[in-house]
């Protein structure tokens, strides 16, 4: 075999996303020797994407502190959350928005000069008394100022980027420590073995999951299932977001900020049905709430369209000054993918797959925990992970709006610190064994078999197709079975399943089978840990099990690929400081 | 509907040349972007860069009937048929539409696109009023795509001495940002014959721009502030 190149560095950070970016600043910053692994050059990672905002209890609009927020977020992840995290989390937030500020994060503007904030869902003053508005926001374009304000910050720093290569697996020792990882050039096809002390993972999200979904074509949860491969398992993988208003039948978002800004929801009778649902709020109820409620008003057949398969989103109302100002990308998008603009025209929405809550089991700094071998969970020795592969849990079952960038700007700072520490104390790398390097590098030949077999494409459509069928906003044991039955095919055709292209430069179909064998495991988690929850909490809603059971529930899932297998571990209700939230009935 | 794609792989051909396709199945509201998901489906050899699918991303930037944009955003009922697509031009290829963006984004980094602050950092955001807010519209929202630069006949030839229209729009973007604190640096940056001054006012690039930026307008604006300055 001809011998496979290798780099050496302090610190691997697989994704270029706002997650490993924030870490890159942090760790280059402070003079350790980075490498960032993207797939895609840095500013097309999915945070691109995001546009309603960022919570941080800023209280420029109006009253608000931390502790409020914190109590939103617990009850917003219908307690499944770690209230340890999510005090680490909120707390921590204004400070980082205004770092962010200072990098350059072209935020709007309030007339005092101070940064915009807008209402978003689930958000409350004083523990769920009125409204809050905590949602910090650059147009509806936020995700896009803060990814490429980091990414130039890291230009500054002077990180170091290897732009479109693609990570296969992760490398460990015999003892179980993280080495690094396997990659390959996009370009030549070259592999390439990056050494480092500590490898962390933020790969971000695998909406691909599903047919309908706002996730771009390169979330396909790789690191997940390379932790999965790895021996971690992941974490409460059956609760993924439906976010309530995606385009119809296409899936591009239209942000929560539409509704934040004074935007309501219409069924056929142009009846606001969210009035119904969530008398408080309405249609500023958590997202599981409101997606829930969609489906049921399509469901009862009230749903609007010649197939009443949606309903509508309205925002002319608000006129056209604000939706030019506040909205002007979510403008754009309806002129472009709908031919209409929403200053007269009502949006087609239905929920649509947006956000796994789930993914690689963390601590608060963004070490990668996990319970090896049946013994109490440990921490995995150079391994850490953050932003939407990895479960701390700040959203337990149902995330809120804006928490997200909030996630990945915290814990990615906070694992960049711990990882400074580990380097401390680790001054020397540990000798990587050659085997390891040889099992990643079997999974990439694998696709240099020839011959006939099933495509690629196909048997992907088929996987989302069967997500969408049978793990959507509504599901039920009878359904989710069979949902297990054909992922467990779908996972057994894909051993035959061969390439027509072999040739090595810019191979993009090489990279989507590799994509596809990580949605499959992906996939499997997911089903399986929604079939076992017997119960109904925050996203995952059980026709056969309506009701949340604390008693039995209460508790985290974990998803082993070795034997297909689930264990569980207890929510950390303690927070750090404050007092616990225990749990109460969820009404908004 | 008729395609006529640009086909290069280095690996098994000599020579770039273009490739008659037919798409059987089109529906209404399909985007190229889908069209030429669907030619990968029937070949998959096919290579194209591309990502959120909304013109976000910036990943598929191509030529598309003599233009660039972004294929993800351009309705394939608008496209007069054999529709032709190629790479981006004037970059290196390196397999069918995928272009090396070395150059781009080297040029990119070298306008210092961050914000620069001298002052001691405060515990709270800097103040910036709506109007100055305002003047960042139009600027920030670049993704980065190239279709500007890779249009614009003066990078063709000095890709590596004339900025291009895609980094002085940053360029622009910092300099115009009541927090940055560096404008004599860089202004001072820009001087000389190439980086600037080689853009001609020639305005492809504002008439390729999938996010209707105005990278020659910034331009404009730069070229004003300089002469200001200099006197
Ligand atoms: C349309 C949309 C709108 C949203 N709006 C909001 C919002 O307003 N507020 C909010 O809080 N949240 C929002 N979210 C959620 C939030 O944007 C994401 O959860 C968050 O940005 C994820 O960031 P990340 O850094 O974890 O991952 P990403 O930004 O997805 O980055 C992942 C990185 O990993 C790299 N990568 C992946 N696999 C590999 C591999 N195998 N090899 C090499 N590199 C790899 C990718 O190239 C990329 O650089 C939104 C999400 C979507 C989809
Ligand atoms: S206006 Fe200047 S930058 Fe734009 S295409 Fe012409 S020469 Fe290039
Ligand atoms: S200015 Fe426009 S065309 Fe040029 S890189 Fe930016 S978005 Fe693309
Ligand atoms: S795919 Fe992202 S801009 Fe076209």
């Amino acid at each position: 075999m001809t011998k496979i190149a290798k780099r050496v560095f302090d610190t691997l950070i697989l994704g270029a996303g706002g997650a490993g970016l924030r870490a890159a600043l942090q760790l280059s910053q402070a003079d350790a020797q980075v490498a960032v692994v993207s797939k895609v050059f840095p500013t097309r990672s999915h945070t691109v994407a995001a546009q309603g905002g960022v919570n941080a209890a800023l209280a420029n609009v109006s009253e608000d502190n931390w502790h409020w927020h914190m109590y939103d977020t617990i009850k917003g992840s219908d307690y499944l959350g770690d209230q340890d995290a999510i005090e680490y989390m909120c707390r921590a937030a204004s400070k980082l928005v205004y770092e962010l500020e200072h990098y350059g994060v072209p935020f709007s503007r309030l007339d005092n000069g101070k940064i915009y904030q807008r209402p978003f869902g689930g958000q409350s003053q004083n523990f769920g008394a009125s409204q809050a508005t905590r949602t910090c926001a650059a147009a509806d374009r936020t995700g896009h100022a803060i990814l490429h304000t980091l990414y130039q910050q890291n230009i500054r720093a002077k990180s170091h980027f290897f732009d479109e290569y693609f990570a296969i697996d992760l490398l460990r020792d015999d003892e179980g420590t993280f080495l690094g990882a396997l990659v390959i050039d996009i370009a030549t096809g070259e592999p390439l073995v990056i050494e480092a002390k500590t490898t962390f993972i933020a790969t971000g999200g695998c909406g691909q999951l599903f047919r309908t979904t706002t996730n771009a074509h390169i979330n396909t949860g790789d690191g997940m299932a390379m932790a999965l491969r790895a021996g971690v398992p992941l974490q409460d993988m059956e609760f993924f977001q439906f976010h309530p208003t995606g385009i119809a039948g296409k899936g591009m978002l239209i942000t929560e900020g539409a509704r934040g800004e004074g935007g309501y929801l219409l069924n056929k009778d142009g009846e606001r049905f969210m009035e119904r649902y969530a008398p408080n709020v309405k249609d500023l109820a958590s997202r599981d709430v409101v997606s829930r409620a969609i489906a049921t008003e399509v469901r009862e057949g009230r749903g609007c369209g010649p197939k009443g398969d949606h309903v509508m989103l309205q925002i002319a109302h608000l006129g056209a000054d604000v939706v030019k100002k506040r909205l002007p990308g979510i403008r754009d998008l309806c002129q472009t993918f709908l031919h209409i603009d929403p200053i007269d025209t009502a949006i087609p929405v239905f929920p649509t797959a947006h956000y796994v809550m789930g993914g690689i089991p963390t601590d608060r700094h963004g070490q990668v925990v996990a319970t090896f071998h049946d013994g109490p969970e440990e921490v995995v020795s150079g391994l850490y992970a953050a932003g939407e592969c990895a479960c701390v849990s700040v959203h337990g079952a149902n995330r809120l709006g804006g928490n997200s960038l909030l996630d990945i700007l915290v814990f990615g700072r906070a694992a960049g610190n711990q990882i400074i520490k580990h380097l401390k104390e680790h001054r020397y790398h540990k000798p990587l064994q050659e085997d390891a390097i040889d099992k990643a590098m079997q999974r990439l030949e694998r696709w240099d078999k020839k011959g006939e077999g099933e495509s690629v494409a196909t048997l992907k459509a088929e996987l989302k197709q069967v997500m969408e069928n049978h793990c959507s906003v509504f599901r039920t044991a009878v359904v989710m079975q069979e949902g297990v039955d054909e992922i467990k095919k779908i996972r057994e055709r894909l051993k035959d399943a061969r390439l027509q292209d072999h040739s090595r430069v810019f191979n993009t179909s090489r990279i989507e089978a590799l994509e596809l064998e990580n949605l499959v495991d992906i996939s499997m988690a997911t089903m399986l840990g929604a079939l076992a929850r017997e119960e109904s909490r925050g996203a995952h809603s059980r026709i056969d099990f309506p009701t949340r059971d604390d008693k039995t529930w209460m508790k985290h899932s974990l998803y082993h690929l070795d034997g297909d297998r689930l264990d569980f571990k207890p929510v950390r209700t303690k927070p750090l400081t404050v007092e616990t939230f225990p749990p109460k009935e969820r009404v908004y | 509907m008729r395609f006529k794609i640009y086909r290069y792989n280095p690996d098994t051909d000599t020579e770039p040349y273009m490739q008659e396709v037919e798409l059987k199945e089109t529906h209404p509201g399909m985007m190229l972007r889908d069209a030429l998901l669907a030619l990968k489906e029937q070949d998959p050899s096919l290579s194209f860069r591309h990502s959120c699918g909304e013109g976000v991303c910036g990943s598929d930037g191509m030529n598309i009937n003599g233009k660039n944009g972004l294929s993800c955003i351009t309705p394939l009922a608008e496209l007069k048929e054999p529709i032709e697509i190629r790479p981006l031009p004037g970059r290196p290829v390196i397999r069918d539409l995928v272009v090396d963006m070395g150059d781009f984004f080297d040029q990119y980094r070298a306008v210092k696109p961050y914000q620069i602050r001298k002052d001691p950092q405060k515990d709270v955001e800097i103040l910036q009023s709506p109007i100055d807010r305002d003047k960042l519209d139009g600027l920030y929202e670049c993704i980065l795509c190239g279709c500007c630069s890779t249009a614009c006949p003066s990078f063709w030839w000095n890709p590596k001495r004339f900025l291009g229209p895609a980094a002085l729009l940053q360029s622009w973007r910092f300099l115009t940002d009541t927090r940055d604190q560096a404008e004599q640096e860089r202004l001072d940056d820009l001087d000389g014959p190439y980086k600037l001054f080689r853009c001609h006012t020639i305005m492809n690039c504002l008439d390729v721009c999938p996010k209707g930026l105005s990278p020659t307008s910034a331009i404009g604006k730069i070229k004003e502030l300089m002469l200001k300055k200099a006197i």
